[in-house]
């Protein structure tokens, strides 16, 4: 079933009777090519390309709860291609490519807004810094402008422009950024790879691997035994508890992230804008909630809340940097379980067991890389080589000294 | 907010700490040649769910490090000693190395 506008007119005059279910919900079968440990939205999207674009779709996603119910559905939704370094930014700009093209591809509405993010300078040495990076992002083929202040003030007047300890001094402005609607993009990909023959298996829970001869043959879960010539783990937040069923250690530690969102209000901020002297980032939702977040709660934690102290830490921020929304009251807060790696950037990779693969370390990055983080797995299962942009993310690279940390402060997961 | 119990200070909120790391990884000893223990102590770690000792730093109170078992799933906090005081598992990065 397509959608399109002629299809809503028509179900419009004929009482809604036409619409079906957007996916099925099947029964695992016994076997199958690949079976996706995870639906969310790298797994769910995992599947729609191997479906799609590697015609391999004797698929299974396995999900112990809902689709889309992890933190494909509580992210702040922000979509950028503004990375500084080689084994990042390529991955990013070809997601944010994928996502320029994704309602198109996958017939579904995932409100692509890209209405730009400013990154805030508040330091000579930032915008040097500011300025590198947009050298970096240029040369991989994303696009920066570095606005001085006056450009800044033009965009958004009613900043704390003169702040006497954090004045603004102009920011890194990347255009093709912007938000999603981060539900709508799990629906899609589960829609594309369920009409091309994947069976997403909720409530699922994968209980253990069976593994012989160093050969994974399949996965033991609460609806029994699925075999599978390839498994792979695409989990975020509980890589370390799946990948420890197969005797795994990952460089990854679990740490939740608040997010927020306000009241509705008129329309006042356009874009994405984040603060460079605190640790704070603000959007407006098309409802006219400004959604927003800041740190992790800093120390390891599986629990979907997070605590007080760092809700008022980010409130102080957001009044820091935009005084007006001091009486503006908030509406929701949720946290979300991050797979902090050692240095900040993902995995995308095979095992050392054969026939196992792994997708995961995200950190607080992953909904921007949904779209590239499905190809290039899938593109890794498909043909057992990583696509060319993901050459960098292997489990491996910290024995071999490979590591992408893009904020330099070492193996601190809770700081990247 | 979490309230933990400083051995010298008392009960205290999470806000006057700093968060360290992980408590359950053990330096290798300084011979060590091989690689992988190395790799392990620094980077690998067990991330579970559930009880965790933690090094946390008294830093806005008596600047003590202690060692603090708290739970990752429900936040509860459990016993606190110093650092100096603790007496850890033996280290995972060792028995990896075999």
């Amino acid at each position: 079933m397509r959608y399109s506008g002629l299809r809503v007119i028509k179900e419009a005059l004929t009482g809604h009777k036409g619409w079906r279910p957007a996916w099925r919900d099947p029964e695992p079968k016994k076997s199958y090519d690949v079976v996706i440990i995870g639906g969310g939205g790298h797994g769910l999207a995992t599947a729609y390309y191997l479906s799609k674009v590697h015609k391999i779709t004797n698929v299974a996603v396995i999900e112990k709860g809902y689709i889309g119910g992890g933190n494909v559905g509580r992210n702040t939704t922000i979509i950028r291609s503004n990375y500084l370094l080689d084994g990042n930014e390529p991955f990013y700009e070809l997601s944010l490519k994928l996502w320029e093209g994704l309602e198109q591809d996958f017939n579904y509405n995932a409100m692509v807004s890209q209405r730009g993010i400013l990154n805030l300078v508040h330091t000579d040495a930032q915008r040097d810094a500011a300025r590198r990076r947009g050298n970096a992002m240029i040369l991989n083929g994303s696009d920066a402008e570095l606005l001085d202040a006056n450009g800044v003030r033009a965009m958004y007047p009613f900043l704390n422009f003169d702040n006497a300890r954090f004045p603004i001094k102009g920011g890194l402005l990347h255009r093709r950024g912007g938000t999603v609607r981060h539900d709508a993009v799990a629906w899609g990909y589960a829609r594309g790879a369920d009409m091309r023959g994947v069976d997403i298996i909720q409530n699922c829970e994968v209980t253990g691997f069976k593994i012989e001869n160093g050969k994974c043959l399949g996965v033991e879960t609460t609806k029994g035994f699925i075999g599978a010539k390839k498994v792979a783990s695409c989990v975020a937040g509980s890589s370390s508890r799946v990948m420890e069923k197969a005797g795994m250690r990952l460089p990854i530690e679990s740490h939740v992230l608040q997010a927020f969102v306000s009241e509705g209000l008129k329309p006042v901020l356009d874009g994405v804008i984040t603060f460079g002297a605190g640790h704070f980032y603000c959007s407006q939702s098309d409802k006219g909630g400004l959604v927003f977040g800041g740190d992790l709660d800093m120390y390891n934690s599986y629990a979907q809340r997070g605590n007080l102290p760092v809700v008022e830490d980010v409130m102080e921020g957001g009044m820091a940097l935009i005084p007006a929304i001091g009486r503006v009251r908030m509406l929701r807060s949720w946290g979300g379980i991050m797979d902090m790696s050692m240095d900040g950037s993902p995995f995308i990779d095979k095992t050392h067991i054969d026939g196992l693969y792994f997708n995961g370390g995200w950190c607080y990055g992953g909904f921007k890389a949904t779209p590239a983080s499905g190809w290039c797995y899938a593109h890794l299962l498909a043909t057992d080589k990583p696509h060319e942009v993901a050459t960098a993310y292997r489990l491996d690279r910290f024995r071999t000294g490979h590591m992408i940390d893009e904020k330099g402060v070492g193996p601190n997961p809770n700081l990247h | 907010m979490i309230r933990i119990k400083c051995p010298i200070c008392g009960l205290r909120n999470e806000t006057e700490f700093t968060y360290g790391e992980d408590a359950n990884v053990n330096r290798p000893s300084m011979d060590e040649q091989g690689v992988q223990p190395w790799v392990d102590f620094v980077f690998n770690r067990d991330n579970p769910r559930g009880w965790h000792k933690e090094y946390w730093h008294h830093v806005q109170g008596c600047r003590q490090w202690v060692v603090l078992e708290r739970n990752t799933l429900t936040h509860e906090i459990g016993n606190c000693e110093l650092a100096r005081d603790a007496k850890l598992p033996p280290s995972q990065a060792s028995e990896a190395a075999e």
